[in-house]
């Protein structure tokens, strides 16, 4: 609940102006549009066995109870081209075609290539209504062997190893885990390839990987097991984000070190400049606004208010965090203005640091997206 | 004893769950409703589960599973009527059945063939759940010994299978299974995201082609297609011979084979990563080989449908190790059931490493009510399968426009676009050219089933070698050359000296003849092209990036066989092997209709598809290749088409689906199911 708590109150002090506009739009509609006997689309750019559908199918059930109407909602998958098939063809649905039918939910993977200028998005996050935002938080890990050489908080004992990481690929969520490697100086080669995290986390217990992170769902579920059997130690959480926006101990995981913690202990890691900025914006985007649901370009403010409404009416139920924590993990709930400050944050990045991103991509992984 | 005073308490616990009339119930439920939903090639799981899942959301967890093992046990099973019956390889674990199965239907075997598979299956399914109760126990550390060089090796393993169903040019089976795996590579890279022949310009190539238009377009259009050129019934005697008992008999004759193809089906599905992919060519090449007289492999030899059919739904049952006690989906229907379980109650059953010690009464009821739901969904489908096997009686011309149907929807599911339409009428295409020359089908399928995980293990264990190489010698040579990597390796170089001594005896599709030269060298010079462009491509991407160097080996070692055939070729007379062509005697010399005429009319589908939108154009189809080709009346075409277009559409109702748009839909809005 904490968790919630905080980003609550970043998100209203982070984007005010943003969020007064949006609060003013979104009660001048009164009374909400009506979906009963209707059927709504949501559109989820992914396949039917990725974390986005588990999300998914975690609320459409209980958002089609809370929105008037109880309509049948149902999820659609719309897989290709990592999630940007899905977003540009949401790009191109008009508000006025569905009536409040049609919804739209993104990821940290469809957020990455928009930051990154991919070529393929021809999306527009400015254009979109956002009506829910939810985040997550990451934690790193070390087999035993390895977390003894850190000193404390200092991980310059590490920068003499080789580290092997099973990832995604460099311009994914995975850019977040192998900066921050970086920044501290430690030598991690990633191995392309895997599937998903959780393979990441086999070739770690198969001993072949030798550093890992899960996002904080994943880390409860697959490590917290390898950690009480003592084949794995955490060494740092990404943090979360406090009213001014800074970053502050995970609520899930307050007896872990953050990253900025350990940055600031490791000789040679820098906790500002433009790397810093860089990787900060990086895991805004990616973590504590990682999917968010849209209401397609043009939608009324009847509409926005209408779903709003229901998603927080999902959350004010009364086994809301009983029910959200075991399936989803805890993940920070967003709605209204803070959804709408989650949005911002995690779609503005400083060209300045984009430009850095694309530049490290390049030289590091050899990875240009052009 | 310790594991026994664990488990048996367990057991005792997970019994008394199953064994309640309501799950039950359930479980019955689920079978029917797998077995519905099982017609559609490639689909059957993953739309099956998702039309489940919003009904799981707080769903007593037990009756939650038994609905959705019930609907998952079953698609192996039901898969087998297509393969059988039709040809059509519904999914991964059924493409090795065709190549047996359906020569059996063709001979009028049909019912045999079936009861035979199914038997098979339900003894490989509780071979797997007995198996699977007491290894689940000690699998953890076994399963975490398989590391990327094990897995790197089981592949090449799976590849080394080529070498059995290479055909009669071995030489031709390498080069197919080659363009199989250059045709797997298309799209992204998985290392650096680089794109092999595709281009951001034609997004649709760069998520790759999907194992459902590959296998569909490589298996089921050639034979539907040759089928109809020749008019008459999949079965050449009209008299149905074998009935279901004779099936169940030649199971019983080979209980050792299906013993032994169950173990490999559940140690293979137990290994995360690899899913089911290999594990039915692996069976069938143990079949092959354990066989005396192989001549009658590829011809309907039972022992063919036998072994594929054990280790299938055994292999279900070893999955389900990676799923639940590592959260590691094997395959993508166990991917959405993990998802539906966090569903179930309130969310207490979490999949994972703690799955074993929190929840072994759960994990052993999902053990048994997997075996239970074959047995269920087994004595259905035996009791159907004669009565489904008359279909093979039905002259072809009724059925087949019906079939371009529902392959042509199951395709459009893979991605949702016209263009998986035409991909898997060019995959289609090609296929019917290998079918014609005498190049091996099921090698193309192996390598382009396998090209991925051959890639990316190769990739990893290479990068992960070096890391270890730097660390010290010894170090890399311990990680590459584990005791189950040397094993492997023997086994391997075993099945290849031994296949290689047999493959000339073993056709795979029959026999056929030789013609004359210039068809057999064309395709050879097309093929040979497109390899060398393979090449081209690959070694344009930048030298840094991983993902050039796969593609440009595969299609070096594709070009040095090329070499050789083109050579053997111009040296040898027109009567040799190598000129296999079946347009020149056999059945489809002799087709009533032409190749073109009857490609023609599938082509007819597609373009008018792509103004019209499905729907539409499927009415149009149906209606006019009944009335013109099969030479149905006017109101029994209207009828046929009627309830053709009904079915699809209470189909795609149900569970949710969209029908591919035309340009038509571009302009106008029509509502469901035209758009």
């Amino acid at each position: 609940m904490s968790n919630i708590k905080t980003t609550r109150r970043v998100a209203c002090s982070l984007v005010a102006a943003a969020a007064a506009t949006f609060a003013a739009q979104a009660n001048a509609g009164g009374h909400g549009i009506d979906l009963e006997g209707k059927t709504v689309e949501w559109i989820i750019p992914f396949s039917e066995t990725g974390g986005s559908a588990k999300w998914a199918n975690f609320y459409a059930p209980l958002l089609s109870e809370a929105l008037p109407g109880q309509p049948t909602v149902v999820v659609k998958f719309m897989p290709g081209a990592g999630s940007t098939k899905g977003a540009n063809f949401f790009q191109e649905q008009e508000y006025a075609d569905s009536e409040g039918t049609l919804i739209f939910g993104s990821s940290g993977s469809t957020q990455f290539p928009f930051l990154l200028d991919d070529p393929r998005v021809k999306y527009n996050y400015a254009d979109w209504n956002v009506v829910l935002a939810s985040g997550t938080g990451g934690v790193a890990y070390l087999p035993p062997d390895m977390a003894a050489k850190m000193d404390g908080l200092d991980a310059s004992g590490l920068q003499e190893e080789d580290f092997i990481y099973g990832s995604q690929g460099a311009t994914r969520l995975d850019l977040v885990p192998l900066l921050a490697w970086e920044m501290l100086g430690l030598n991690v080669e990633p191995v392309f390839g895997i599937k998903g995290r959780g393979d990441g986390r086999l070739m770690f217990e198969r001993g072949e990987a030798n550093i890992d992170y899960q996002t904080s769902s994943g880390f409860l579920s697959g490590v917290t097991p390898l950690v009480e059997a003592g084949t794995a130690v955490p060494m740092m959480s990404w943090g979360a984000l406090d009213a001014d926006g800074n970053i502050v101990r995970d609520p899930t995981f307050p007896d872990m070190p953050t990253f900025k913690e350990v940055c600031d202990a490791t000789d040679g890691c820098e906790t500002s400049g433009t790397q810093w900025d860089a990787w900060k914006a990086f895991f805004i985007a990616g973590f504590p606004a990682q999917k968010m649901v849209f209401l397609p370009n043009g939608a009324s403010a009847d509409a926005i208010a209408t779903y709003t409404a229901a998603f927080e009416a999902v959350q004010a139920r009364a086994d809301f965090a009983d029910i959200s924590s075991k399936r989803l993990g805890k993940y920070p709930q967003m709605t209204g203005a803070e959804a709408q400050a989650a949005l911002e944050s995690g779609t503005n990045v400083p060209q300045e640091a984009k430009d850095f991103v694309t530049g490290w991509l390049e030289e590091r992984y050899g990875v240009t997206l052009n | 004893m310790d594991i026994l005073a664990t488990a048996l308490p367990a057991l005792g616990q997970a019994w008394v769950l199953i064994l309640q009339p309501i799950v039950l119930g359930y479980l019955v439920l689920g079978v029917v409703m797998g077995l519905c939903i099982g017609v559609f090639p490639g689909l059957g799981g993953i739309a099956g589960l998702s039309l489940l899942l919003p009904f799981m959301f707080g769903m007593d967890p037990i009756l939650g599973l038994a609905l959705m093992i019930g609907m998952v046990a079953v698609v192996p099973t039901s898969d087998t009527f297509a393969s059988v019956l039709m040809g059509i390889p519904g999914s991964s674990a059924s493409q090795a059945t065709v190549l047996d199965g359906f020569p059996m239907a063709q001979k009028g075997k049909a019912a045999r063939a079936l009861s035979a598979a199914f038997a098979s299956s339900l003894f490989g399914g509780l071979v797997g759940a007995s198996f699977l109760t007491i290894f689940i126990l000690i699998a953890r550390p076994i399963v975490l010994e398989f590391r990327t060089p094990e897995l790197l090796m089981i592949t090449i393993f799976g590849l080394s299978m080529v070498g059995i169903l290479a055909g009669r040019v071995a030489i031709k089976g390498l080069v197919a299974a080659g363009l199989g795996m250059l045709i797997g590579t298309i799209g992204e890279g998985a290392s650096s995201g680089d794109l092999r022949m595709s281009s951001y310009n034609y997004p649709y190539l760069t998520d790759g082609l999907k194992l459902v238009i590959v296998g569909l377009g490589i298996f089921a259009i050639p034979e539907i297609i040759s089928l109809l050129r020749q008019d008459r019934a999949i079965a050449k005697e009209q008299s149905l011979g074998g009935g279901w008992l004779d099936g169940v008999r030649d199971w019983f004759a080979n209980i050792w084979l299906s013993v032994r193809c169950s173990i490999i089906g559940v140690v293979v599905g137990v290994i995360p990563g690899l899913g089911g992919s290999v594990v039915d060519w692996i069976a069938y090449g143990h079949s092959v080989q354990s066989t005396k007289d192989k001549s009658n492999f590829g011809k309907g030899e039972v022992r063919g449908v036998i072994g594929p059919e054990s280790s299938n739904n055994a292999k279900e049952g070893g999955g389900l190790v990676p799923t639940l006690m590592f959260g590691i989906p094997g395959s993508g229907s166990m991917a959405i059931f993990i998802g539906a379980i966090a569903l179930l109650g309130s969310g207490q059953i979490e999949v994972g490493p703690a799955m074993l010690k929190n929840n072994l009464d759960i994990t052993y009821s999902i053990v048994w009510l997997l075996a239970l739901a074959n047995v269920v969904g087994t004595i259905i489908c035996i009791a159907a399968s004669g009565g489904i096997a008359k279909l093979t009686t039905i002259r072809f011309a009724l059925l087949a426009p019906f079939l371009f149907m529902i392959i042509s929807f199951a395709a459009f599911q893979s991605g949702q676009n016209l263009m998986d339409l035409v991909a898997l009428f060019a995959i289609g295409f090609l296929g019917i050219l290998m079918r014609r020359f005498d190049w091996s089908r099921p090698a193309f399928l192996i390598g382009f089933v396998l090209s991925n995980p051959a890639e990316t293990y190769a990739n990893q264990a290479l990068q992960i070698a070096q890391s270890r190489f730097r660390r010290g010698f010894e170090e890399g040579l311990d990680y590459i050359f584990s005791p189950i990597v040397i094993v492997l390796i023997i086994i391997t170089v075993l099945s290849v000296v031994i296949g290689l001594r047999q493959s000339k005896n073993i056709m795979a599709e029959g026999d056929v003849q030789s013609g004359s030269k210039r068809a057999p060298f064309l395709f050879l010079v097309a093929i040979t092209a497109y390899v060398a462009y393979a090449f081209y491509d690959a070694s344009s991407i930048p030298s840094f990036s991983r993902d050039r160097t796969f593609p440009m080996f595969v299609a070096g070692v594709c070009l040095v066989g090329c070499a050789v055939l083109i050579i053997r070729m111009m040296l040898k007379p027109e009567t040799d092997t190598i000129f296999a062509d079946r347009e020149r005697e056999g059945d489809d010399a002799a087709a009533t209709h032409g190749l073109w005429p009857t490609l023609a009319w599938f082509a007819a589908l597609l373009i008018l598809t792509s103004f019209v939108g499905f729907i539409l154009a499927l009415a149009l189809f149906l209606f006019a290749f009944l009335k013109l080709r099969a030479g149905l009346s006017t109101a029994m075409a209207a009828g046929y088409t009627a309830a053709g277009i009904a079915f699809m559409c209470v189909m795609a109702g149900l569970l949710n689906r969209d029908f591919p748009p035309g340009l038509l839909q571009s302009y106008a809005d029509l509502p469901w199911p035209l758009t």
